[in-house]
């Protein structure tokens, strides 16, 4: 265990060294965030101020979704990005061959080795509208309520690494799949919203095939105190679930890596 | 005691098979024919500890694939292969800590930090402390003669100096079993010259099992008592390479200063003409006629030095293999 923190650490100090090569990057990564957040806000608005509601969710529940959305998108810039978008390109140049030769889980290494510093104000804005919108939706969670939406939080994240790990390890047979990872990120937008707004049909299907709901939806339900422990359980279950899926399959891919001829 | 064993060990990869054009393409899109390609066919041999052996063989012999088996990163399609006592396709911590494997046109160093920087990341990964992970590097630092380059982002260092490291970060964890799959690719001869130099001082002081491919010759004949040739994914040849160049060439080749100038028919019933430039003629005289050949040469030409040697081993493999592929 602590050769692994030691690992990461020293991943994560080398990521940052060769990001701030960079710095003209953080600007615009800051700018890109406020944008992005600044329109789902004017799109949610433009519900509201006509009097639409949105699945029976006020204006303040649905910013506290919003800003649950805005949090996993920061951590998706933050480590899925950098790391599951290269898995295609190891693959694919051989230099998999590195990896896969240290003593070491192939799919941690894969999973951990880049750290892109550009998410975390997306991570802290996600933060902050979480915090202030739960606070004007009337929300006084306690103790409990806070370590479950923690926990919530974790399985949601949990939930997306090994959805997009499970993309990425296909290109050990596809090779390129990035347009399978692209559909997936555009598919997760869904999430900005309350998964009770959506028509029936594209509710069932954001429950159980793309699991949205899981990802903003009911974290959100937990911070505002109303979460029912089956959710919570499912939460868990789809989490775990998905991540022995993706470990399972990886394993299993491995044996059909060739490795790029020299 | 043998440290690897090969053993009737095959592997043969399923690639497409597209016809060219666009109709080839449209075809290939809707039902993408397959075939199953042997890469490697029944290779045996063992390796013992110690020992530095050459992997020669032509461009898409089964080289790196042989490799690729023997340090676990593909599966064999058939046979078995052991190293260092473990299976390498498990690729368990222990065999993983046990070997190395260098790659000429790949790369593991950052390429946009010093070569410190990823070497910090191999001490964390294979769990060297961090003032052992100094001494180390200091050591293999001199050894390569590499100093503030390791301070020097990779994508600044010259290719020889990248090398170097990309060797430094491949011993950092000292590795008995070392694959070596072209080190000295592309490097000019002095940076070939050192890096050979450096795997024979490594070799010396630590006993390390060495097995290496080249396309450059000076590192075989520099390197390695023992080859191995593999042609079309099949051993032709396990051996010395003393031995193989007896057998492969029956003939010497006969150098002569000359005091006068003669026209190439002077030669005839001298062996073959290899080359005749002013003073100096190049002969290649078969070995059962040499003794007899060289004092009809001493009696007959004003000879003023007689140089005998073995012909180049690039051309003695040259010819093997083209004789192989006409066969």
């Amino acid at each position: 265990m602590g050769r692994y923190l030691r690992t990461l650490r020293e991943f994560w100090s080398s990521s940052l060294a060769i990001e701030l090569e960079y710095p003209a990057n953080a600007l615009i990564e800051l700018l890109s965030v406020l944008g992005n957040l600044a329109g789902s806000v004017v799109v949610l608005a433009l519900f509201y101020c006509r009097g639409h509601g949105l699945g029976g969710w006020s204006w303040d529940e649905a910013l506290v979704v919003l800003g649950i959305y805005t949090l996993l998108d920061g951590f998706t810039s933050t480590l899925l990005q950098p790391n599951l978008g290269a898995i295609v390109n190891h693959v694919r140049t051989g230099s998999l061959d590195f990896v896969l030769l240290k003593p070491i889980d192939s799919q941690v290494w894969l999973s951990a080795r880049c750290f892109s510093p550009w998410g975390l104000p997306g991570v802290l804005a996600g933060l902050a509208l979480i915090v202030l919108a739960a606070g004007r939706a009337g929300a006084t969670p306690s103790l409990l309520t806070l370590l479950g939406t923690i926990l919530l939080l974790l399985c949601s994240a949990l939930i997306l690494y090994s959805l997009w790990f499970v993309l990425a390890a296909t290109s050990i047979w596809f090779v390129k799949v990035w347009n399978a990872t692209e559909v997936l990120r555009s598919t997760l937008v869904a999430g900005r919203f309350p998964v009770s707004a959506y028509p029936p049909a594209l509710r069932t299907l954001f429950t159980l095939v793309l699991p949205v709901a899981f990802l903003t939806t009911v974290p959100a339900e937990a911070i505002l105190g109303r979460a029912t422990i089956p959710w919570v359980l499912a939460s868990l279950g789809m989490a775990m679930a998905s991540l022995g899926l993706s470990r399972g399959l990886w394993r299993h891919a491995l044996r059909y890596y060739t490795s790029a001829s020299s | 005691m043998a440290i690897i064993h090969a053993r009737g060990l095959g592997k043969s990869f399923r690639v497409a098979d597209k016809m060219p054009g666009l109709g080839g393409t449209l075809r290939h899109f809707f039902a993408r024919r397959l075939k199953d390609i042997p890469a490697v066919r029944d290779v045996s041999f063992t390796i013992e500890s110690g020992e530095v052996v050459g992997f020669l063989g032509a461009n898409g012999a089964g080289k790196t694939t042989t490799l690729k088996m023997l340090t676990g990163l593909i599966e064999p399609s058939a046979g078995e292969v052991e190293v260092a006592g473990f299976r390498p396709f498990r690729r368990q911590a222990a065999f993983l800590r046990t070997i190395t494997l260098v790659m000429g046109q790949k790369q593991q160093l950052i390429w946009d930090l010093p070569p410190l920087d990823s070497l910090r990341v191999n001490a964390a990964v294979y769990g060297i402390s961090e003032p052992e992970a100094r001494r180390r590097i200091d050591e293999l630092a001199e050894m390569l003669e590499l100093g503030e380059e390791l301070r020097r982002p990779v994508r600044k260092l010259s290719l020889g100096q990248r090398m170097k490291a990309e060797l430094l970060a491949s011993l950092l964890h000292r590795p008995s079993v070392l694959f070596l799959d072209e080190p000295t690719l592309g490097l000019d001869v002095n940076a070939q010259v050192r890096v050979r130099e450096f795997l024979a001082d490594y070799n010396r002081r630590t006993g390390a099992t060495v097995l290496l491919t080249s396309h450059y010759m000076g590192d075989i004949t520099a390197l390695c008592q023992r080859v191995l040739l593999i042609h079309q994914g099949q051993l032709f040849y396990d051996g010395s390479l003393q031995e193989l160049t007896q057998q492969l060439a029956p003939y010497r080749e006969v150098c002569c200063d000359l005091g006068a100038v003669y026209p190439p028919e002077a030669f005839r019933g001298f062996g073959e003409l290899e080359s005749l430039a002013g003073h100096r003629v190049r002969l290649l005289v078969s070995r059962d006629q040499l003794t007899g050949t060289i004092s009809r040469l001493l009696s007959t030409f004003p000879v003023l030095d007689l140089e005998v040697s073995d012909p180049p081993v690039e051309e003695i493999i040259g010819r093997l293999f083209r004789e192989a592929a006409v066969a």
